[in-house]
Protein backbone atom coordinates (compact mmCIF):
# COMPACT_ATOMS: atom_id res chain seq x y z
CA UNK A 1 0.00 0.00 0.00
CA UNK A 2 1.37 3.35 -1.04
CA UNK A 3 0.46 6.09 1.50
CA UNK A 4 -0.29 10.05 0.99
CA UNK A 5 0.71 12.12 3.66
CA UNK A 6 -1.99 14.62 4.66
CA UNK A 7 -1.08 17.35 6.52
CA UNK A 8 -3.08 19.90 4.84
CA UNK A 9 -1.20 20.98 1.96
CA UNK A 10 -1.35 19.66 -1.28
CA UNK A 11 -3.57 18.65 -4.20
CA UNK A 12 -3.75 15.51 -2.21
CA UNK A 13 -7.40 13.78 -4.62
CA UNK A 14 -4.97 14.78 -7.98
CA UNK A 15 -2.09 12.65 -6.37
CA UNK A 16 -4.45 9.94 -5.44
CA UNK A 17 -6.00 9.78 -8.94
CA UNK A 18 -2.88 9.99 -10.64
CA UNK A 19 -1.77 6.47 -8.79
CA UNK A 20 -4.75 4.75 -9.73
CA UNK A 21 -4.78 5.94 -13.24
CA UNK A 22 -1.16 3.98 -13.11
CA UNK A 23 -3.38 0.80 -11.15
CA UNK A 24 -2.04 1.73 -7.49
CA UNK A 25 -3.95 2.01 -4.85
CA UNK A 26 -3.25 4.72 -2.15
CA UNK A 27 -4.47 5.75 1.20
CA UNK A 28 -4.27 9.74 1.90
CA UNK A 29 -3.49 9.74 5.30
CA UNK A 30 -1.89 11.77 8.43
CA UNK A 31 -1.55 8.39 10.66
CA UNK A 32 2.28 8.04 11.50
CA UNK A 33 2.06 4.05 11.69
CA UNK A 34 -0.15 3.85 8.42
CA UNK A 35 2.28 6.32 7.44
CA UNK A 36 5.71 4.45 8.47
CA UNK A 37 4.37 1.12 7.26
CA UNK A 38 3.38 1.76 3.92
CA UNK A 39 4.82 0.06 1.16
CA UNK A 40 6.21 3.87 -0.56
CA UNK A 41 5.02 7.28 1.32
CA UNK A 42 3.86 10.38 -1.19
CA UNK A 43 4.88 13.37 0.19
CA UNK A 44 3.03 16.37 -1.69
CA UNK A 45 3.05 20.24 -0.85
CA UNK A 46 1.86 23.08 -2.70
CA UNK A 47 1.77 27.10 -1.51
CA UNK A 48 4.51 28.99 0.42
CA UNK A 49 7.58 26.91 2.53
CA UNK A 50 7.34 28.50 6.24
CA UNK A 51 3.63 27.65 6.21
CA UNK A 52 4.12 24.07 4.71
CA UNK A 53 6.82 23.80 7.23
CA UNK A 54 4.12 24.68 10.12
CA UNK A 55 1.64 22.49 9.12
CA UNK A 56 4.17 19.17 8.50
CA UNK A 57 5.30 19.99 11.91
CA UNK A 58 2.17 20.51 13.68
CA UNK A 59 0.25 16.99 11.83
CA UNK A 60 3.47 15.42 12.97
CA UNK A 61 4.89 14.65 9.34
CA UNK A 62 8.09 15.95 9.96
CA UNK A 63 8.80 12.99 12.71
CA UNK A 64 7.22 10.55 10.28
CA UNK A 65 9.50 11.61 7.23
CA UNK A 66 12.53 11.57 9.85
CA UNK A 67 12.02 8.13 10.56
CA UNK A 68 10.93 6.85 7.62
CA UNK A 69 13.78 7.57 6.22
CA UNK A 70 16.21 6.71 8.96
CA UNK A 71 14.59 3.15 8.52
CA UNK A 72 14.86 3.46 4.62
CA UNK A 73 11.60 3.53 3.71
CA UNK A 74 10.71 4.57 0.00
CA UNK A 75 9.43 8.20 -0.04
CA UNK A 76 7.95 10.40 -3.01
CA UNK A 77 8.48 14.64 -2.41
CA UNK A 78 6.34 16.28 -5.00
CA UNK A 79 7.23 20.46 -5.16
CA UNK A 80 7.19 21.88 -1.75
CA UNK A 81 7.16 18.20 -0.28
CA UNK A 82 10.49 18.05 -2.56
CA UNK A 83 11.79 21.45 -0.91
CA UNK A 84 11.18 21.52 2.62
CA UNK A 85 13.39 17.89 2.71
CA UNK A 86 16.24 20.37 2.24
CA UNK A 87 18.21 22.19 4.47
CA UNK A 88 16.16 25.44 4.63
CA UNK A 89 14.12 27.80 2.13
CA UNK A 90 14.13 31.32 1.91
CA UNK A 91 10.38 32.04 0.49
CA UNK A 92 9.12 34.57 2.77
CA UNK A 93 11.81 34.81 5.22
CA UNK A 94 14.41 32.25 6.24
CA UNK A 95 12.80 28.77 6.82
CA UNK A 96 14.30 25.92 8.29
CA UNK A 97 13.53 22.10 5.97
CA UNK A 98 13.23 18.61 7.81
CA UNK A 99 17.07 18.73 6.27
CA UNK A 100 17.01 15.28 4.74
CA UNK A 101 19.27 16.56 1.69
CA UNK A 102 21.75 19.52 2.63
CA UNK A 103 21.29 22.72 0.60
CA UNK A 104 18.46 25.87 0.49
CA UNK A 105 15.55 26.26 -1.77
CA UNK A 106 15.87 30.17 -3.31
CA UNK A 107 13.98 32.10 -5.86
CA UNK A 108 14.98 31.18 -8.97
CA UNK A 109 16.41 34.07 -11.05
CA UNK A 110 14.33 34.66 -13.78
CA UNK A 111 12.46 37.89 -14.80
CA UNK A 112 9.06 36.05 -14.90
CA UNK A 113 7.86 34.30 -11.83
CA UNK A 114 6.04 31.91 -10.99
CA UNK A 115 7.33 29.51 -13.47
CA UNK A 116 4.60 28.27 -14.51
CA UNK A 117 4.33 24.97 -17.06
CA UNK A 118 5.62 22.67 -19.44
CA UNK A 119 9.47 22.78 -19.54
CA UNK A 120 12.18 20.10 -20.04
CA UNK A 121 13.95 17.72 -17.42
CA UNK A 122 17.55 17.23 -18.10
CA UNK A 123 16.97 13.52 -16.63
CA UNK A 124 20.12 12.12 -15.16
CA UNK A 125 21.41 8.54 -17.34
CA UNK A 126 21.23 7.00 -14.15
CA UNK A 127 17.61 8.39 -12.99
CA UNK A 128 14.85 5.39 -12.24
CA UNK A 129 12.46 7.83 -11.97
CA UNK A 130 12.64 9.01 -15.84
CA UNK A 131 13.60 5.66 -17.03
CA UNK A 132 11.87 5.89 -20.55
CA UNK A 133 11.30 9.51 -20.28
CA UNK A 134 14.32 11.35 -21.47
CA UNK A 135 14.19 15.13 -22.00
CA UNK A 136 10.15 15.15 -21.72
CA UNK A 137 8.16 17.98 -20.58
CA UNK A 138 6.43 18.07 -17.56
CA UNK A 139 4.01 20.65 -15.72
CA UNK A 140 5.84 23.29 -12.99
CA UNK A 141 4.38 25.31 -10.76
CA UNK A 142 6.66 27.60 -8.28
CA UNK A 143 8.82 30.06 -7.77
CA UNK A 144 11.64 28.87 -5.48
CA UNK A 145 13.82 25.58 -5.95
CA UNK A 146 17.49 24.12 -4.78
CA UNK A 147 19.92 24.85 -7.19
CA UNK A 148 22.82 22.61 -6.26
CA UNK A 149 23.16 19.23 -6.72
CA UNK A 150 22.42 17.10 -3.79
CA UNK A 151 26.02 15.32 -2.96
CA UNK A 152 25.85 11.23 -3.59
CA UNK A 153 22.58 11.76 -5.58
CA UNK A 154 21.13 11.13 -9.12
CA UNK A 155 20.61 14.77 -9.96
CA UNK A 156 18.47 16.03 -12.88
CA UNK A 157 17.92 19.81 -13.89
CA UNK A 158 15.53 22.06 -15.17
CA UNK A 159 16.58 25.25 -17.00
CA UNK A 160 14.38 28.40 -16.42
CA UNK A 161 16.78 31.79 -16.20
CA UNK A 162 19.11 29.12 -14.34
CA UNK A 163 19.53 25.83 -13.79
CA UNK A 164 17.45 24.41 -11.05
CA UNK A 165 17.29 20.75 -9.55
CA UNK A 166 14.10 19.40 -11.35
CA UNK A 167 14.34 15.76 -9.62
CA UNK A 168 16.55 14.28 -6.71
CA UNK A 169 16.73 10.68 -6.10
CA UNK A 170 19.36 9.11 -3.13
CA UNK A 171 18.93 5.93 -1.92
CA UNK A 172 14.73 5.31 -0.78
CA UNK A 173 13.98 8.82 -1.08
CA UNK A 174 12.74 10.28 -4.41
CA UNK A 175 11.58 13.96 -4.77
CA UNK A 176 10.42 16.20 -7.98
CA UNK A 177 9.72 19.59 -8.38
CA UNK A 178 7.17 19.44 -10.96
CA UNK A 179 3.62 17.78 -10.69
CA UNK A 180 3.29 14.55 -12.17
CA UNK A 181 0.01 14.13 -11.42
CA UNK A 182 -0.68 16.94 -13.17
CA UNK A 183 1.72 15.96 -16.22
CA UNK A 184 -0.60 14.03 -18.34
CA UNK A 185 1.33 10.67 -20.09
CA UNK A 186 4.47 11.48 -19.11
CA UNK A 187 3.47 12.24 -15.11
CA UNK A 188 1.87 8.40 -15.33
CA UNK A 189 4.81 7.17 -16.32
CA UNK A 190 7.10 8.45 -13.70
CA UNK A 191 4.84 7.92 -10.90
CA UNK A 192 4.60 4.22 -12.57
CA UNK A 193 7.90 3.67 -12.80
CA UNK A 194 8.52 4.79 -8.66
CA UNK A 195 5.60 2.62 -7.94
CA UNK A 196 7.39 -0.23 -9.38
CA UNK A 197 10.56 -0.18 -7.41
CA UNK A 198 8.34 0.04 -3.92
CA UNK B 1 14.64 23.40 -23.91
CA UNK B 2 12.85 26.05 -22.64
CA UNK B 3 9.17 26.54 -21.01
CA UNK B 4 6.67 26.12 -23.16
CA UNK B 5 4.23 28.39 -24.83
CA UNK B 6 1.03 27.28 -23.11
CA UNK B 7 -2.34 26.49 -25.59
CA UNK B 8 -5.86 26.99 -22.77
CA UNK B 9 -9.27 25.80 -24.22
CA UNK B 10 -11.52 27.80 -22.07
CA UNK B 11 -15.48 26.44 -21.79
CA UNK B 12 -18.38 28.25 -20.42
CA UNK B 13 -20.20 26.49 -18.03
CA UNK B 14 -23.51 26.30 -15.82
CA UNK B 15 -24.81 24.03 -13.33
CA UNK B 16 -22.05 21.24 -14.76
CA UNK B 17 -22.66 21.31 -18.53
CA UNK B 18 -21.54 23.14 -20.88
CA UNK B 19 -22.80 26.10 -22.95
CA UNK B 20 -22.46 28.88 -25.28
CA UNK B 21 -21.33 27.92 -28.52
CA UNK B 22 -19.63 24.35 -28.44
CA UNK B 23 -20.15 22.57 -31.75
CA UNK B 24 -18.12 19.31 -31.87
CA UNK B 25 -18.62 17.32 -35.04
CA UNK B 26 -18.03 13.28 -33.88
CA UNK B 27 -19.16 14.57 -30.22
CA UNK B 28 -22.81 13.21 -29.12
CA UNK B 29 -23.16 15.09 -26.38
CA UNK B 30 -21.02 18.71 -26.59
CA UNK B 31 -23.11 19.68 -23.29
CA UNK B 32 -21.01 17.29 -21.54
CA UNK B 33 -17.68 19.13 -19.56
CA UNK B 34 -15.46 15.41 -18.97
CA UNK B 35 -16.09 14.60 -22.81
CA UNK B 36 -14.41 17.67 -23.75
CA UNK B 37 -12.13 18.43 -21.40
CA UNK B 38 -10.70 14.77 -22.28
CA UNK B 39 -10.71 15.86 -26.25
CA UNK B 40 -8.82 18.96 -25.41
CA UNK B 41 -6.53 17.21 -23.26
CA UNK B 42 -5.68 14.49 -25.87
CA UNK B 43 -5.48 16.88 -28.18
CA UNK B 44 -2.74 18.36 -26.48
CA UNK B 45 -4.38 21.61 -24.55
CA UNK B 46 -1.34 22.34 -21.96
CA UNK B 47 -4.56 23.48 -19.20
CA UNK B 48 -8.07 23.96 -19.36
CA UNK B 49 -10.08 26.30 -18.09
CA UNK B 50 -13.46 25.98 -16.67
CA UNK B 51 -15.62 29.53 -16.18
CA UNK B 52 -18.50 29.28 -14.29
CA UNK B 53 -21.40 31.10 -15.34
CA UNK B 54 -23.71 29.45 -13.32
CA UNK B 55 -26.63 31.94 -11.84
CA UNK B 56 -27.77 30.30 -8.33
CA UNK B 57 -25.94 28.55 -5.25
CA UNK B 58 -27.35 25.01 -6.22
CA UNK B 59 -26.12 25.67 -9.93
CA UNK B 60 -22.33 26.14 -8.69
CA UNK B 61 -22.64 23.33 -6.66
CA UNK B 62 -23.71 21.00 -9.36
CA UNK B 63 -20.61 22.37 -10.82
CA UNK B 64 -18.35 21.11 -8.11
CA UNK B 65 -19.24 18.05 -8.98
CA UNK B 66 -18.65 18.24 -12.93
CA UNK B 67 -14.96 19.55 -11.93
CA UNK B 68 -14.61 16.71 -9.92
CA UNK B 69 -15.44 14.17 -12.83
CA UNK B 70 -13.20 16.52 -15.06
CA UNK B 71 -10.18 15.93 -12.49
CA UNK B 72 -11.13 12.27 -12.64
CA UNK B 73 -10.16 11.95 -15.96
CA UNK B 74 -8.05 14.63 -16.93
CA UNK B 75 -4.28 14.69 -15.97
CA UNK B 76 -3.53 18.71 -17.24
CA UNK B 77 -3.88 21.46 -14.75
CA UNK B 78 -7.58 22.78 -14.23
CA UNK B 79 -8.53 26.14 -13.92
CA UNK B 80 -12.27 27.33 -12.33
CA UNK B 81 -13.17 30.72 -12.92
CA UNK B 82 -16.76 32.41 -12.11
CA UNK B 83 -18.46 33.01 -8.95
CA UNK B 84 -15.69 33.03 -6.46
CA UNK B 85 -16.25 35.53 -3.58
CA UNK B 86 -14.42 33.87 -0.10
CA UNK B 87 -11.52 31.55 0.42
CA UNK B 88 -14.07 29.02 0.98
CA UNK B 89 -15.03 28.97 -2.55
CA UNK B 90 -11.62 28.43 -3.49
CA UNK B 91 -11.48 25.42 -0.79
CA UNK B 92 -14.28 23.83 -2.62
CA UNK B 93 -12.87 24.09 -5.65
CA UNK B 94 -9.57 23.19 -5.00
CA UNK B 95 -11.02 20.16 -3.10
CA UNK B 96 -13.32 19.08 -5.99
CA UNK B 97 -9.65 18.97 -7.75
CA UNK B 98 -8.97 22.51 -9.63
CA UNK B 99 -5.67 23.42 -9.75
CA UNK B 100 -6.13 27.15 -9.89
CA UNK B 101 -9.02 29.45 -9.40
CA UNK B 102 -9.55 32.57 -11.21
CA UNK B 103 -11.03 35.60 -9.77
CA UNK B 104 -12.46 38.84 -10.48
CA UNK B 105 -15.66 41.05 -10.29
CA UNK B 106 -15.40 39.54 -6.41
CA UNK B 107 -11.76 40.97 -5.54
CA UNK B 108 -12.28 44.11 -8.00
CA UNK B 109 -15.26 44.32 -4.98
CA UNK B 110 -13.17 43.52 -2.10
CA UNK B 111 -9.34 43.74 -3.49
CA UNK B 112 -8.58 42.20 0.08
CA UNK B 113 -10.01 38.86 -0.90
CA UNK B 114 -6.78 38.24 -3.23
CA UNK B 115 -4.76 38.66 0.26
CA UNK B 116 -6.59 36.10 2.06
CA UNK B 117 -6.57 33.41 -0.59
CA UNK B 118 -3.08 33.58 -1.23
CA UNK B 119 -1.93 33.71 2.10
CA UNK B 120 -3.78 30.30 2.50
CA UNK B 121 -3.65 28.56 -0.85
CA UNK B 122 -0.29 30.31 -2.34
CA UNK B 123 0.22 33.17 -5.01
CA UNK B 124 0.35 30.32 -7.66
CA UNK B 125 -3.38 28.81 -7.27
CA UNK B 126 -4.42 32.54 -8.14
CA UNK B 127 -5.40 33.65 -11.67
CA UNK B 128 -6.47 36.96 -11.56
CA UNK B 129 -8.40 37.54 -14.72
CA UNK B 130 -8.67 41.17 -16.13
CA UNK B 131 -11.39 42.59 -18.53
CA UNK B 132 -10.40 45.46 -20.04
CA UNK B 133 -11.19 48.57 -22.60
CA UNK B 134 -9.74 51.22 -23.99
CA UNK B 135 -11.31 54.22 -21.91
CA UNK B 136 -10.81 57.51 -20.27
CA UNK B 137 -8.48 56.29 -17.37
CA UNK B 138 -4.33 57.27 -17.21
CA UNK B 139 -2.99 54.40 -18.75
CA UNK B 140 -5.82 54.62 -21.54
CA UNK B 141 -7.29 51.16 -20.30
CA UNK B 142 -10.25 50.62 -18.16
CA UNK B 143 -11.41 47.62 -16.00
CA UNK B 144 -14.92 46.61 -16.83
CA UNK B 145 -17.43 43.80 -14.90
CA UNK B 146 -20.20 41.76 -16.08
CA UNK B 147 -18.47 40.73 -19.44
CA UNK B 148 -17.37 43.93 -20.52
CA UNK B 149 -21.07 45.06 -19.93
CA UNK B 150 -20.01 47.84 -16.88
CA UNK B 151 -17.23 50.19 -16.44
CA UNK B 152 -15.91 50.56 -13.08
CA UNK B 153 -13.44 53.55 -13.97
CA UNK B 154 -10.74 52.22 -12.69
CA UNK B 155 -7.10 52.50 -14.14
CA UNK B 156 -6.37 48.71 -15.54
CA UNK B 157 -2.60 48.96 -15.36
CA UNK B 158 -3.05 49.96 -11.45
CA UNK B 159 -5.23 47.36 -10.96
CA UNK B 160 -3.06 45.12 -11.82
CA UNK B 161 -0.35 46.61 -10.40
CA UNK B 162 -1.90 46.85 -6.81
CA UNK B 163 -3.24 43.22 -7.39
CA UNK B 164 0.29 41.71 -8.23
CA UNK B 165 1.45 43.55 -4.97
CA UNK B 166 -1.24 41.44 -3.18
CA UNK B 167 -0.44 38.19 -4.63
CA UNK B 168 -1.36 36.84 -8.24
CA UNK B 169 0.09 33.64 -9.65
CA UNK B 170 -0.90 34.93 -13.34
CA UNK B 171 -2.83 37.63 -15.08
CA UNK B 172 -5.48 36.43 -17.16
CA UNK B 173 -5.92 39.66 -20.08
CA UNK B 174 -9.12 39.51 -21.58
CA UNK B 175 -9.69 42.21 -24.12
CA UNK B 176 -13.35 43.33 -24.29
CA UNK B 177 -12.62 45.52 -27.56
CA UNK B 178 -11.31 41.98 -29.09
CA UNK B 179 -13.60 39.38 -27.66
CA UNK B 180 -15.37 37.85 -29.70
CA UNK B 181 -14.06 40.00 -32.97
CA UNK B 182 -11.92 37.01 -34.36
CA UNK B 183 -9.87 39.96 -35.16
CA UNK B 184 -7.15 38.89 -33.43
CA UNK B 185 -5.79 39.27 -29.68
CA UNK B 186 -5.06 42.54 -28.79
CA UNK B 187 -1.27 42.85 -28.76
CA UNK B 188 -1.05 46.31 -28.27
CA UNK B 189 -2.52 46.07 -24.68
CA UNK B 190 -0.56 42.91 -24.30
CA UNK B 191 3.08 44.59 -25.06
CA UNK B 192 1.95 47.51 -22.63
CA UNK B 193 1.04 44.98 -19.74
CA UNK B 194 4.05 42.57 -20.11
CA UNK B 195 5.78 46.13 -19.28
CA UNK B 196 4.48 46.41 -15.99
CA UNK B 197 3.95 43.09 -14.31
CA UNK B 198 6.59 39.81 -13.83
CA UNK B 199 4.29 37.47 -13.42
CA UNK B 200 2.69 35.19 -16.52
CA UNK B 201 0.11 36.80 -18.33
CA UNK B 202 -2.21 34.67 -20.23
CA UNK B 203 -3.72 36.38 -23.60
CA UNK B 204 -7.65 36.10 -24.63
CA UNK B 205 -9.67 37.57 -26.41
CA UNK B 206 -10.10 38.06 -30.37
CA UNK B 207 -7.91 34.67 -31.65
CA UNK B 208 -9.50 34.12 -35.16
CA UNK B 209 -6.58 33.05 -37.16
CA UNK B 210 -3.10 31.57 -36.83
CA UNK B 211 -1.00 34.64 -37.02
CA UNK B 212 -3.09 35.67 -34.35
CA UNK B 213 -1.36 33.41 -32.06
CA UNK B 214 1.87 34.16 -32.94
CA UNK B 215 1.66 37.94 -32.64
CA UNK B 216 0.51 37.30 -29.37
CA UNK B 217 3.61 35.69 -28.03
CA UNK B 218 5.81 38.57 -30.01
CA UNK B 219 4.04 40.77 -27.97
CA UNK B 220 4.83 39.17 -24.96
CA UNK B 221 1.79 36.43 -23.91
CA UNK B 222 3.04 33.58 -21.95
CA UNK B 223 0.03 31.83 -22.36
CA UNK B 224 -2.99 31.51 -25.29
CA UNK B 225 -6.30 30.82 -24.45
CA UNK B 226 -9.21 30.62 -26.91
CA UNK B 227 -12.86 29.24 -26.94
CA UNK B 228 -14.99 29.22 -30.18
CA UNK B 229 -12.01 28.94 -32.72
CA UNK B 230 -11.47 25.42 -30.95
CA UNK B 231 -15.07 24.62 -29.61
CA UNK B 232 -16.45 25.10 -33.95
CA UNK B 233 -13.05 23.23 -34.87
CA UNK B 234 -11.72 26.30 -36.98
CA UNK B 235 -8.68 24.78 -36.03
CA UNK B 236 -6.82 21.73 -33.96
CA UNK B 237 -4.74 22.78 -30.82
CA UNK B 238 -2.12 20.76 -32.87
CA UNK B 239 -2.59 23.28 -35.57
CA UNK B 240 -1.75 26.27 -33.56
CA UNK B 241 0.93 24.63 -32.12
CA UNK B 242 2.35 23.16 -35.42
CA UNK B 243 2.08 27.05 -36.51
CA UNK B 244 3.92 28.58 -33.15
CA UNK B 245 6.74 25.76 -33.67
CA UNK B 246 7.60 26.86 -37.04
CA UNK B 247 7.59 30.65 -36.18
CA UNK B 248 10.40 29.38 -33.70
CA UNK B 249 8.31 29.22 -30.38
CA UNK B 250 8.62 26.30 -27.55
CA UNK B 251 5.32 24.42 -27.50
CA UNK B 252 4.74 20.94 -25.75
CA UNK B 253 3.43 18.85 -28.97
Amino acid sequence: MIAILDYGSGNLRSAQRAFALTGHETIVTSDPEICLASDGLVVPGVGAYGACMEQLIAAGGRDVILKRVAAGGPLLGICVGMQILFTAGSEKGPHSGVGIFTGEVSEIAAPILPHIGWNNVRASEESTLFRGLKDERFYFVHSYAAKEGVAEAINSYCNYGEDFLAAVERGPVSTVQFHPEKSGAVGARLISNWAETL
Amino acid sequence: MTLAKRVIPCLDVAAGRVVKGVNFINLVDAGDPVALAKIYGEAGADELTFLDISASVEERSTTLEMVSRTAEQVFIPLTVGGGIREVGDVDRLLRAGADKVSVNTAAILRPQLINEIADRFGDQVLVLSVDARRGQTLSGYEVTTHGGRKGTGMDAFAWIADATSRGVGEILLNSMDADGTRAGYDTEMIAQVREITHVPLIASGGAGALEDFSAALAAGADALLAASVFHFQTFTISQVKEHLALHGYPVRL
